[in-house]
């Protein structure tokens, strides 16, 4: 998991983390860390050993599968700048874990399924100890009372392990009638409940209809599909949020001594100091204090131009310091900067996701009444021609049970776990299966320009090769976008040494004797012109400046990317923010007929809503903070692991790595997984149709049902299992 | 036949003590960490002892070095 995980580290090393520390019992305190990169028994060995060895700690564990990494020391005594130092220092990224948030995903669902499941496994192992005597030719041998006795030991095992079992069900049910809805655990509940209830009075009278077996081994199936759906959302929630936390859980608060002090973002107060560092997101909204730097505000606005800002200036959470040192006074707490209307936005679309009915649901719709209005004909058909009250109850439950909801509880979670299993090997993190479903349905895709289709960052467009070698020593020296991507060009060289860099200007130094800067077009004396492109401008004393062009270019395939999704019958358009100038060029060389610039966050997000309307189906891809609102109300959407948080929350999909043709594979993942699943309904609609009359005219035992029961499910889940073999003929 | 009046309890009794087991492993959060456990046996000086239950309530477990 850890390898997907591609934000840069930011040092923390060098800040006061006394914000992340906790209290722990017998007068200890310790903190959480997040350790990238930690993945075999030798790592476990170096950080554990290591960190135990720092001064002061007397306690250190790692968990290796969530990365987790526990310190503890006595109060007062370790200083936890020298844990994540140490961590840094043996070679692992390393980022403190707001414990409000480590508190929340304790996995109280999973550990709930997880027993329910270890309880049903042993109910319906065991149950069959009785259940097999009972039904074979032992039961002449046993004659009626030892049968009877088989049944009411069956009943001892089964009857608590499916009532304890059943819980997850039962609870889920009774909240879907509440709400005067019948989901699929409502047919489950009501058939689990009432063959206990005939299994019972059927002993009771000792006959042989008993089927204690059946309930307990039905919500076995179905807890094992039940498990496999939240440990699907679980993994991809936890790899997602572990990306988060990499990204900026850090402010660095100056207190009135002017010492700066890593805290959560979350605790910045109205008011507070905030340095942010060269290669760090401003937190907040605020005003500049003191300091000046290029903002880049890509992820704001989708701008690509860095944009400079000095004491005095207002500036939005997000945007990222690239150049100097900034001190920012908040303006708003972090729940409230620039982020505010876009989360409300978010909700919004959130609210619309959460009314779509996934496919499981929408085929319960359908089976639940069927299936129960068959039951209640069986009773009342047989109880018209004469047969007595209990033998139609009996030929009523023996319906229920034989006709099995298996293919819906446990073939679906199958077939979408193994469809974002081989997803999450191409780097594709799947936060639902309800995600996978609304993938499959879209007829558009609407692409985000910057960071999506371009990458993001400025590249050398134009320039002589023997001006580039000359700039580079200087380029290398700085760490503007700019002048790094001239630096990239350049290879690898020596950097001019006492270069010196004028926040938001340039670099300049000496080099051989002469006076070189590199920057603005003012900083080295050259007249201005307007472009549409970034330049970068070298001046050399005595000579004339030279101009470097740049470009967002184009990610490699994305050409290809949306060729493939045309072929495949999509519709492709663009909605950016950025200028109609840079959104037409790039909408031209990718053959995209349709676009829009200038967008606002609401503007996308009512686009969206349009097509909605006019009855599209929309995959937004994008990754801006401006773009959430669009993903979260779109059909289904997709971002980069290199996306602002907001935006990877948003998303249904969070794909990491350079390729955007995952964009291509997962649509087409997403409508294998729906077809498979869809097959899967139909052979069970065709076991029904077999099933259900044979249950009906009375031919359906225990034995029957037992079996019958538990082929159906094996023969959807291995379909499902196709799934993963199929991925790998093309 | 009286046999089976033996049989069945001590099989009840035997797969219930499975089940206890099983509870037990749960509860005392084993499954917490698979792949750090399966790496923990291989050094003597590490801690092999499952987490504390809650890292907050409880003293952390410490071992001889």
């Amino acid at each position: 998991m850890t390898e997907v995980l591609a934000a840069p580290g930011l040092d923390f090393a060098g800040s006061d983390l006394s914000g992340f520390v906790r209290p722990r019992a017998d007068g200890e305190e310790g903190v959480e860390l997040l350790v990238r990169g930690a993945r075999c028994a030798a790592c476990l060995r170096k950080i554990e050993t290591g960190v135990g060895a720092v001064k002061g700690v007397s306690h250190a564990r790692l968990n290796l599968t969530t990365g987790r990494l526990s310190v503890s020391w006595p109060r007062g005594r370790a200083a936890p700048g020298d844990v994540v130092r140490k961590v840094e220092d043996l070679g692992y990224g390393c980022a403190p874990f707001d414990p409000a948030e480590s508190k929340a995903e304790e996995d109280k669902e999973g550990k709930r399924l997880a027993l329910a499941l270890g309880v049903a496994a042993f109910g319906a192992g065991n149950v069959m100890m009785f259940s097999v005597p009972a039904w074979t030719g032992l039961s002449q041998e046993l004659g009626i009372g030892g049968r009877t006795l088989m049944y009411w030991l069956s009943a001892l095992i089964a009857a608590p392990c499916a009532l304890y079992a059943g819980r997850p069900f039962f609870a889920s049910a009774w909240a879907s009638l509440r709400r005067g809805k019948a989901n699929m655990d409502v047919p489950i509940s009501v058939a689990v409940l009432l063959t206990l209830i005939v299994s019972f009075s059927e002993t009771l009278r000792r006959g042989q209809h008993a089927y204690f077996d059946a309930a307990v081994s039905l919500l076995f199936l179905l807890l094992i599909g039940r498990y496999l759906d939240h440990k699907l959302r679980l993994k991809a929630k936890g790899a997602a949020r572990d990306l988060l936390a990499l990204q900026a859980p850090v402010a660095l608060r100056v207190g009135p001594d002017g010492a700066e002090r890593g805290v959560p973002v979350r605790e910045i107060a109205v008011g507070d100091l905030v340095a942010v560092r060269p290669g760090e997101r401003v937190p907040v909204d605020g005003v500049v204090e003191a300091g000046a730097s290029d903002l880049d505000l890509s992820l704001v606005t989708g701008e690509t131009l860095p944009e400079r800002t000095a004491a005095g200036a207002r500036i939005a959470a997000g945007a990222l310091a690239l150049t100097g040192r900034l001190v920012v006074r908040a303006l708003a707490r972090a729940e409230d900067s620039t982020l505010a209307e876009i989360a409300r936005l978010m909700e919004a679309g959130a609210q619309s996701k959460s009314r779509y009915v996934r496919l499981a649901d929408r085929a319960a719709s359908i089976y639940v009444p069927t299936v129960h209005t068959l039951a209640a004909l069986t009773f009342a058909g047989w109880w018209i021609v004469g047969a007595d009250v209990r033998t139609a109850l009996l030929r009523a439950v023996a319906v229920l049970i034989v006709t099995c909801p298996c293919a819906l509880g446990l073939a679906v979670p199958a077939v979408q776990i193994t469809a974002s299993g081989r997803l999450f090997r191409r780097g594709v993190l799947v936060k639902s299966g309800a995600a996978l479903e609304r993938l499959a349905e879209i007829d558009t895709v609407i692409f985000d320009k910057t960071g999506v289709l371009t990458e993001g960052r400025p590249r050398l467009i134009s320039a002589d090769a023997r001006d580039i070698a000359r700039a580079a020593p200087l380029a290398r020296a700085s760490r503007h976008v700019l002048s790094r991507a001239l630096a990239d060009v350049a290879g690898p060289g020596p950097a001019a040494l006492d270069a010196h860099e004028v926040a938001g200007e340039g670099v300049e130094a000496i080099i051989d004797g002469k006076r070189t800067r590199l920057g603005r077009a003012s900083f080295v004396g050259a007249a201005t012109k307007t472009a549409t492109e970034t330049e970068l401008w070298l001046g050399v004393e005595g000579e004339a400046p030279v101009r470097f062009t740049f470009a967002d270019s184009l990610r490699p395939d994305a050409a290809e990317t949306v060729a493939a999704l045309k072929a495949r019958g999509l519709k492709v358009s663009i909605l950016s923010g950025d200028i109609a100038l840079a959104v037409e060029r790039v909408a031209e060389a990718l053959g995209v007929a349709e676009w829009r610039a200038g967008m606002t966050p609401a503007g996308k997000a009512e686009a969206i809503a349009a097509l909605a309307a006019a009855g599209h189906r929309a995959l937004m891809v994008g990754d801006g903070l401006n773009d959430a609102a669009a993903l979260a109300k779109a059909h289904a959407s997709m971002a980069p692991g290199s996306a602002a948080d907001a935006s990877q929350i948003a998303a249904d999909l969070v794909f990491t790595g350079e390729a955007l043709s995952v964009v291509v594979e997962a649509v087409d993942t997403a409508r294998a997984a729906r077809r498979r699943a869809l097959q899967n309904f139909a052979f069970s609609a065709l076991y029904n149709v077999v099933a259900a009359p044979a249950a009906i005219v009375g031919l359906v035992t225990p034995l029957i049902a037992a079996l019958a029961m538990s082929g159906s499910s094996l023969v959807v889940t291995l379909n499902a299992l196709r799934m993963a073999w199929g991925g790998r003929r093309p | 036949m009286n046999i089976i009046a033996l049989l069945a309890p001590v099989s009840i009794l035997l797969a219930l003590g499975g089940l206890g087991a099983f509870w037990w492993t749960f509860k005392s959060r084993q499954y917490d960490d698979p792949q750090g456990d399966a790496a923990r046996i291989l050094y003597d000086h590490l801690d092999e002892a499952p987490p504390a239950r809650d890292a907050d309530a409880l003293q952390p477990k410490r071992r001889p070095r």
